[in-house]
């Protein structure tokens, strides 16, 4: 699991030159310096976690169960509150702030976040079929899947079977994205390529789990 | 007022003239070979110009050796060392594709007076 996480919003995605004059494609995602509402703790919780929030929020506006956990843990009241897995919480109190500085240009980082729901979508859309021919006496078929097993035997659908069905609104994590600059003055951190979900959609970003971690293995 | 313009402000550049379809530019373009720069030039007339903001493009068009060669750029790209129009032409389209199936006299642009 991560060593340190953060929480953003999606902005946008524009591009910028590199030293080489090379054009990246990147994704804007600003990172508000969020606050440790509660630390989750193994013992406690059964799992180490932060949970925290970011920006303001009228305080009036809260519910009462709400504004007693702000309260409980003396925190001013954020736009949401957030958990965030962690691998080691021991380094976190309640109040603490972080910020972008946690990230650095050229490190590698997971970023998850809900993709754009397309609602229930066929098998050409989701699953990259191929449809039936437009001509050649096809008559209403021309976007079906065909066939999706045999006869008799097995007498049945194999599971697992791609069909159409619910596409998008889901949690999809990037991995190994590229952190291209990290401006803890304007807090904005942008991505190297393309980040889930729409402009504005909550985005977590944790260090690299798996693969290249640092700038030194080049690539992407 | 794109979101995203906090992050392009710093890309954009502020000293490219002014220029459109049908104009002949001189582009002073940066190359690099190995550890040494030189500035070449490409000069045709600007067929085309696309986009918006920082992403915006445009394409030259230059004969050379008979052989049509039509080059893109980015506006606000940091190879490009200098733009010079050279002269300004009278179109009457923003994109002059008609131009690639023609030579010779008919291919001329008239000039702008």
């Amino acid at each position: 699991m991560a060593t340190k996480t953060i929480v953003g919003e999606k902005v946008g995605m524009t591009q910028v030159w590199d030293d080489n004059n090379n054009v990246i494609p990147v994704t804007v995602v600003r990172v508000t310096p969020c606050r440790v509402v509660q630390v989750k703790t193994p013992e406690t919780d059964g799992y180490s976690a932060l949970q925290v929030t970011y920006g303001t929020k009228d305080a009036r506006k809260l519910t009462k169960p709400v504004a007693g956990h702000y309260d409980n843990a003396g925190v001013e009241p954020g736009v949401r509150l957030v958990e965030l897995r962690i691998d080691d919480v021991s380094g976190y109190s309640v109040g603490q702030e972080i910020s972008v500085d946690l990230l650095e240009a050229g490190e590698r980082v997971d970023v998850t976040a809900i993709s754009k729901g397309k609602g229930f979508a066929g098998t050409m859309k989701r699953h990259n079929f191929g449809g039936i021919g437009a001509s050649h006496g096809a008559h209403r078929a021309h976007r079906k899947p065909g066939s999706i097993g045999q006869c008799a035997t097995p007498a049945r659908v194999f599971k697992g079977m791609r069909m159409a069905g619910q596409m998008g609104n889901e949690k999809v994590t990037i991995l190994n994205l590229k952190v291209v600059q990290a401006d803890a003055e304007q807090n904005i951190v942008l991505v190297k390529g393309a980040v889930p979900g729409p402009n504005g959609g909550v985005v977590l970003i944790r260090d690299a789990v798996k693969g290249a971690k640092s700038s030194e293995k080049g690539g992407n | 007022m794109k979101p995203t313009d906090v992050v392009d402000q710093s890309s954009l550049r502020d000293d490219i003239p002014d220029f459109a379809p049908g104009d002949t530019l001189k582009v002073h373009v940066r190359v690099v070979e190995g550890t040494r720069e030189r500035v070449q030039i490409f000069q045709g007339a600007v067929i085309r110009r696309q986009g918006g903001g920082l992403q915006e493009t445009f394409t030259v068009r230059k004969l050379s050796f008979g052989v049509g060669v039509e080059r893109t750029f980015p506006v606000h790209s940091p190879t490009i060392s200098k733009i010079e129009v050279v002269t300004r032409g009278d179109v009457r389209r923003a994109k002059l594709y008609y131009l690639r199936d023609r030579v010779g006299k008919s291919a001329k642009i008239k000039e702008k007076r």
